[in-house]
């Protein structure tokens, strides 16, 4: 599915991390974890080919990064709408369908009606699919954000993708919601086999479902299970500084003394820490 | 006074180009009253040829208002739609006083300022959009300044500043029909053919430029787009009063409704509506068109709101109920 050689990328003339080697197979669910500004979305935006790389190789379904593919799926970071903004959210999951072509749909022709036929039903069972066909009639600015955050992976999941990018899709949600669209993702990676690389900020919520964690950190990366990589061996190397993974009476790890990234955008905020 | 009034009779011939509101009357005959008989009425109304040429070119301005107004207040544009509409202004008014149709004013100006606004480079939201409305504003201001010299500079007719900002139906010509009605096909056919990827990059531009929509392109077409509209649509309801075409009828629309194309085919009629009514109230009427244009836009509006409002409070209780149950 996804193949990184050797892949090095930057930002703003600083490297955020190189020497990457992954690869992420079919139905795998994989975790991008790291501290802020490690280069996370970076990750998923260079494996889109949205971003370039500086080193190495990247593949994606056995081509170059880049050739836009339909049968990747893509949820960039929270974005959340406009609260007045007058769209269904049925009608933001359908132009996952088919919102690149030219035109507007034109049911008047017997194609045309076939092929809306068609194209309703599929929104119809991605919207069943993530549990939101109570409210995928109302307008999208409406609606909470964990309600907006299953429509926009209804989205994502529109043109049966194989492999699905994530980018912290349980950001500012409260913690049921969290649970919730974490076991909804973690279904759909098992159930339908799709390929899930999601970027999160904390592991917990996610845990029980994920095949392996990316961590990124002081520019480079480890990765492995999620209980041989988030240790305090390995991110104790990783940091470079003494790390301590707590795992706590319920099964929760707890990474203490894990130090922030420098601010990437840099210059303003000179030497100075987050 | 006699020196005004042989000014007026000199300039005479040029009186299609800016007339303010009565001036359809002939000499010496009655006003027309608007009696109980609509029937009587509505014939009235088209036995005089420039009723019909202003009922045609209403129907065309209003289509294409509609049908762009919806996409600009999707996209929350409305405040570069009215820039553009101010910048119509000088536009016109320097068409006149250098001979010029006043519609070649109102499109160069409008379009030309279009591309200027999709030229410049847009900040990140939110970063810059102080500087960029207080830019605005400065132009804003400084159009009208220049529109007024303009018009004054002509000063062949005191009420042409009247008509320029606040909208006149009368004197519109058969060629200016045509030429409106070849410039809307046009525009329709563009925002027919952008259709769904403007939707989505308007929407979602993220996810749409992962998916290799050109959202800054459509963008820039968009804004092009909207020029085009706001000339037209200045030509009947003046620069400042464009908003009765380009923001209610879709705004309306949009109170109402959350499906795209159930949204577009209401403010067309809406607009229809509002433009129809509009110029009929007003041709009986001794009160500028403008007013009746934009008050019956005003009213669809508030009704629209009044609608919604009904609605979700309807829906609230329903959803109440349920969870009672």
């Amino acid at each position: 599915m996804l193949v990184m050689r050797g892949a090095a990328a930057a930002a703003g003339g600083r490297t955020l991390w190189s020497g990457v080697d992954l690869e992420v197979g079919a139905g795998e669910f994989v975790a991008v974890l790291g501290p802020n500004g490690a280069g996370k979305s970076t990750l998923v935006k260079v494996a889109l080919g949205l971003l370039p790389l500086t080193a190495g190789s990247v593949e994606l379904l056995g081509r170059p990064a880049g050739s836009s593919s339909r049968r990747v799926g893509y949820l960039p970071q929270r974005r959340s709408f406009d609260p007045g903004l007058a769209v269904r959210g049925r009608d933001v999951v359908r132009l996952g369908l088919d919102g690149h072509r030219w035109g507007v749909p034109f049911p008047l022709l017997l194609a045309g009606r076939r092929r809306e036929r068609e194209a309703r039903t599929r929104v119809g069972e991605v919207v069943d699919l993530v549990g939101a066909s109570a409210y995928a009639d109302r307008p999208i600015g409406s609606l909470s954000g964990g309600e907006q955050q299953r429509l926009l992976i209804a989205q994502a999941l529109v043109e049966r993708p194989e492999i699905l990018f994530l980018d912290e899709p349980l950001d500012s949600l409260d913690l049921p919601n969290q649970a919730a669209v974490a076991s909804l993702i973690g279904g759909i990676c098992r159930d339908s086999g799709v390929a899930v690389v999601m970027v999160a900020h904390d592991v917990n919520p996610i845990l029980g479902q994920l095949d392996r964690v990316v961590y990124i950190a002081g520019g480079r990366v480890a990765a492995g299970s999620p209980h041989e990589v988030i240790t305090s061996e390995t991110l104790s190397a990783l940091f470079s500084t003494p790390i301590e993974v707590v795992t706590t009476s319920d099964g929760r790890l707890v990474v203490v003394g894990e130090p922030e990234a420098p601010e990437v955008h840099g210059g303003r905020h000179g030497h100075e820490h987050r | 006074m006699s020196a005004l009034a042989h000014l007026v009779a000199a300039t005479a011939p040029a009186r299609h180009a800016v007339l303010g509101p009565g001036a359809h009357l002939p000499h010496g005959a009655p006003p027309p009253v608007l009696g109980a008989n609509l029937v009587s009425d509505l014939h009235e109304l088209f036995a005089y040829h420039f009723m019909v040429t202003a009922l045609a070119a209403g129907t065309v301005v209003a289509v294409l208002a509609a049908a762009v107004g919806w996409v600009m207040v999707l996209r929350r544009q409305s405040f570069a739609g009215h820039t553009l509409a101010v910048v119509g202004f000088p536009g016109a008014a320097g068409a006149t006083l250098v001979g010029l149709p006043i519609a070649v004013g109102y499109f160069g100006a409008c379009v030309a300022a279009a591309l200027v606004i999709a030229a410049v480079p847009r900040g990140r939201a939110g970063s810059s959009r102080g500087a960029e409305s207080a830019v605005t504003g400065a132009v804003q201001a400084f159009a009208l300044a220049a529109g007024v010299l303009f018009v004054n500079l002509y000063n062949g007719f005191l009420n042409g500043v009247d008509a320029l900002l606040f909208g006149s139906f009368l004197g519109i010509t058969d060629s200016q029909v045509w030429a409106l009605t070849a410039v809307a096909v046009g525009a329709l056919a563009l925002l027919v053919l952008l259709g769904r990827p403007l939707l989505f990059a308007s929407v979602d531009p993220d996810v749409a430029r992962a998916r290799g929509v050109p959202v800054r392109a459509l963008s820039l077409a968009f804004v092009v787009l909207l020029g085009v509209a706001v000339a037209a649509a200045s030509e009947i309801t003046g620069s400042l009063l464009v908003f009765a075409l380009l923001v209610m009828p879709a705004a309306a629309a949009q109170q109402v409704t959350a499906r795209p194309g159930l949204g577009l085919v209401l403010s067309v009629a809406l607009g229809l509506l509002v433009t129809w009514s509009g110029l009929a109230v007003a041709y009986f009427s001794i009160y500028p068109s403008g007013f009746y244009l934009t008050s019956f836009g005003f009213a669809v509006y508030l009704v629209a709101a009044g609608v919604r409002g009904v609605s979700e409070a309807r829906s609230r209780r329903v959803a109440a109920l349920g969870r009672g149950a």
